[in-house]
């Protein structure tokens, strides 16, 4: 388990490809402004997709990424904005929250022993539903008075190094993605994990209590998501319930998946996860910036996992 | 039996460092039964690809009717009549009997929608069936036979492709000895009929019991071929490894000590109104024989905590135990050798290292984190220890062969504090200079202090190394024997449900 494996390594190799042939067709591929935006991007989107690789390293699936984002991000926003609770407590009660909703699943998936895609599809329906009735299907969002400077700063904020904006998701990003990291990588507990993914009972053999491992695991998808969550909500300020982080979890999957895990469990790094969702948003950035019409996105980022994956 | 079918005259085959078959000649006659035999890594895999066109041989002639040609491919295999049982059963556990014989060759409607014929289908099943006088309907679905019956399925499956040699690799090592009978009288039948049959098999007196002659295989050459009258285990043993093997028994250099374990009146799920109880003690090798599915393999789950105890109680060192997890049981010192190594004992893709660290994960770390360089220090340890034939400890399991992927399996328990080790089936599969390496080690562990439960159901094995043998019989024990009541007669009777 290398920091940089061959897979990253080849996927590092097709991101630089990618970027510098969109930069010859279009140099303002290269504006610090592109960059920092789409360094956001990838900031955001990093951190959900770290969270389900997670749950797809234990062989499993967490199809409700994109709803919880959207109820969540309601909760958080009413919770500010409406019902004036310290931004501190309102982050402390939606990550609990995103840990509470990975437990139920967890505890579905391994003690019901549902399958997750089963779970979590239900969970995609319900949370969606839930975040639609909650604003009675109005937009969530700030008023143009309401404004929580440090909150702000944190989240959706950047900070100037050496002349480059960098966005404070990147940072958060960096964090996430080095503990997630030494925990996968260097930790018993990550051991565990490929161990379950792998051959669960091989690793019930051993005297590894596999229930435990994979409520963890959801518990663990959970909680970053919330975070993801609450960054995605003060990026954009405002959400509709009904379409606020649709596809999501789509393009969490496409992600860890082009980032070297198995739908089978077991596999997968970090490293690969974030190099994933950044050739993902390159890609994004490439539909925009070559004038391609956006309508063709999803067929432009489906044919690239697609090519990615056979290369394999 | 005068008509040469097959011949093999100085097939090679070099891989770059290796030379996995060495001018290999044998032939194979009508209705001939040859009894291949040879340790793991002889080059017996390697012929038999040879044989089925999946490997080129690097020089030699194969002869098929007097037609003389270099090599096989997989389509001029089939078409020549051989027809290969593997080991691990190609089968659709979700089609029945008769799908499962025709698959890809199903008699059709006529039309376009090419609708299958079932009529046709059983129809052409039906003497298939009667050939083998089997105990099971065309229409039953795989997955409800046993792995005896499902063997016999891969072989009307070949004797519908009109096979005239069919190769079975290890067909009775998962076989109880009724099931094996059977099926060395289904290959006297093939026999009479004129199909010729090579069997691979680590079993030496099922060579003795059938073959016609026997070949024997070591570092990829031909070192003897006996004839029916010559075949005798030790001789086959001889030249298998090039030396004489002692006696398998080792006697214990103390008396048994003080009792580890006593199952009291438990149950298990398989048989909820049987009970069963013993002991095992100190330094006390127990043989647990009986026929495949009399509850042993059940009874040692239920002790390590894979399954829930239906009823009774366990008692460690006298204190009773609860046990509802396999944590539990490493916890306190018990440890499982299971029977389905890959699946349940080792994760393949995990190195040896990091297979051997697993269950005591935590003594390797320091604060969370796991510290590489203990385990592998301990994994090069257990190595010398246990003969672990590999130059890096950092490799996949998987490729490792049988006998050293068990021994891995060991390393992982040796390396914690064993009271009480399970062993089901500790050497299935596995040759013959490793399975002498495993009994020693036994030894070794009962020697020092461990206490030994182990299910066999080789009965050389189990006489050969037990101090002490409980025979079950559908979920209960019919009786126990010490070491001068021991006998392959006496073992039987038990077995089958008598008393002594």
């Amino acid at each position: 388990m290398n920091a940089l494996q061959k897979k990253d390594l080849s996927l590092l190799v097709l991101i630089i490809v990618v970027g510098t042939v969109v930069a010859l067709i279009n140099p303002r591929f290269l504006l610090v402004g592109n960059i920092s935006n789409t360094a956001n991007q990838v900031g955001l989107f990093g951190v959900f997709s770290i969270a389900e690789a997670f749950v797809i390293i234990t062989g499993g699936i967490e199809l409700s990424v994109g709803s919880v984002i959207a109820l969540l991000g309601v909760v958080f926003i009413d919770l500010i904005v409406n019902h004036g609770i310290n931004w501190i407590a309102a982050c402390a009660f939606v990550i609990a929250g995103g840990l509470a909703i990975g437990a139920v699943h967890g505890l579905l998936v391994s003690r019901m022993h549902i399958q997750p895609f089963v779970v979590t599809l239900c969970g995609l329906l319900i949370y969606r539903g839930v975040a639609r009735y909650y604003t009675e299907d109005a937009t969530a969002g700030f008023g143009f008075s309401s404004s929580f400077p440090t909150l702000e700063w944190m989240t959706a904020g950047r900070t100037n190094i050496l002349n480059f904006p960098l966005p404070h998701s990147v940072v958060v990003l960096f964090v996430v993605g080095a503990v997630a990291w030494v925990v996968l990588h260097r930790s018993v507990f990550g051991r565990y994990l490929y161990a379950v993914g792998k051959n669960e009972e091989a690793a019930r053999y051993s005297g590894i209590r596999s229930g435990r491992i994979v409520v963890s695991a959801y518990v663990i998808c959970g909680g970053l998501t919330a975070l993801a969550a609450i960054l995605i909500a003060m990026y954009t300020r405002s959400i509709s319930p009904a379409v606020h982080g649709s596809f999501y979890e789509l393009y969490a999957i496409a992600a860890a998946v082009l980032g070297g895990c198995s739908l089978r469990g077991g596999e997968g790094s970090i490293m690969g996860v974030v190099l994933g969702t950044i050739l993902l948003q390159v890609l994004q950035n490439l539909v925009n910036l070559l004038g391609i019409p956006s309508s063709l996105n999803f067929a432009v980022m489906g044919t690239v996992i697609l090519i990615g994956v056979l290369a394999d | 039996m005068s008509e040469r079918f097959l011949e093999l005259i100085d097939i090679s085959k070099i891989y770059p460092g290796v030379t996995a078959l060495d001018r290999v000649s044998f032939s194979v006659s009508r209705g001939e039964v040859i009894g291949l035999v040879g340790e793991n890594g002889a080059g017996k895999s390697t012929l038999m690809r040879v044989l089925g066109g999946v490997t080129e041989p690097s020089g030699g002639t194969i002869r098929i009717d007097g037609v003389a040609r270099a090599s096989l491919t997989v389509a001029e295999a089939i078409k020549a009549g051989i027809a290969f049982v593997h080991q691990e059963l190609n089968l659709f556990d979700n089609l029945d009997v008769a799908g499962n014989i025709f698959i890809g060759r199903e008699p059709l409607h006529a039309g376009p929608l090419k609708l299958i014929d079932r009529k046709r289908l059983r129809a052409q099943v039906r003497p298939l069936l009667e050939r083998l006088a089997v105990d099971f309907e065309a229409d039953r679905l795989v997955a409800e036979l046993s792995l005896a019956q499902r063997q016999l399925v891969e072989i009307m499956k070949a004797l519908s492709l009109d096979a005239r040699l069919v190769i079975m690799d290890e067909p009775t090592s998962s076989l109880t000895l009724t099931e094996t009978d059977r099926l060395l009288q289904v290959i006297d039948g093939l026999k009479a009929q004129g199909v010729s049959v090579i069997f691979i098999t680590h079993r030496l007196n099922e060579v003795k019991r059938c073959a016609d002659r026997a070949v024997v295989l070591r570092d990829g050459r031909v070192v003897g071929a006996l004839a029916r009258e010559a075949i005798a285990p030790a001789t086959l043993i001889r030249l298998m490894i090039g030396r004489d093997l002692k006696s398998l028994y080792i006697p214990p250099a103390s008396p048994p000590g003080d009792r580890v374990l006593d199952i009291v009146e438990v149950r298990t799920a398989t048989y909820p109104d049987r009970a069963v109880s013993l002991s095992v003690r100190r330094g006390e090798i127990l043989g647990l024989a009986g026929l495949v599915g009399s509850g042993r393999t059940e009874l040692a789950r239920a002790v390590f905590g894979i399954d829930p105890l239906r009823g009774g109680s366990i008692r460690l060192e006298g204190e009773p135990i609860r046990i509802a997890e396999p944590s539990a049981a490493i916890e306190r010192g018990i440890y499982l050798v299971p029977e389905d190594r890959k699946r349940s004992g080792l994760l393949l893709d995990f190195s040896i290292a990091e297979n051997i660290s697993l269950p005591d994960l935590a003594s390797y770390a320091r604060g969370m984190l796991v510290q590489t360089a203990a385990e592998v220090q301990n994994a090069r340890r257990q190595r010398e220890r246990l003969n672990i034939r590999t130059p890096d400890v950092m490799t996949a399991v998987g490729t490792l062969s049988g006998g050293n992927q068990q021994k891995v399996v060991l390393a992982k328990w040796l390396s914690m504090r064993p009271r009480l080790l399970i062993f089901d089936e500790p050497t299935r599969g596995i040759d013959v200079g490793a399975k002498q390496d495993i009994y020693q080690l036994l030894r070794r562990l009962a020697d020092a202090g461990v206490a030994i439960l182990m299910i066999s159901s080789d009965m050389e094995e189990v006489i050969g190394v037990s101090d002490r043998i409980a025979v079950m019989h559908e979920g209960a024990i019919s009786g126990f024997l010490e070491r001068n009541q021991f006998s392959e007669h006496n073992v039987l009777e038990l077995a089958v449900g008598h008393t002594v």
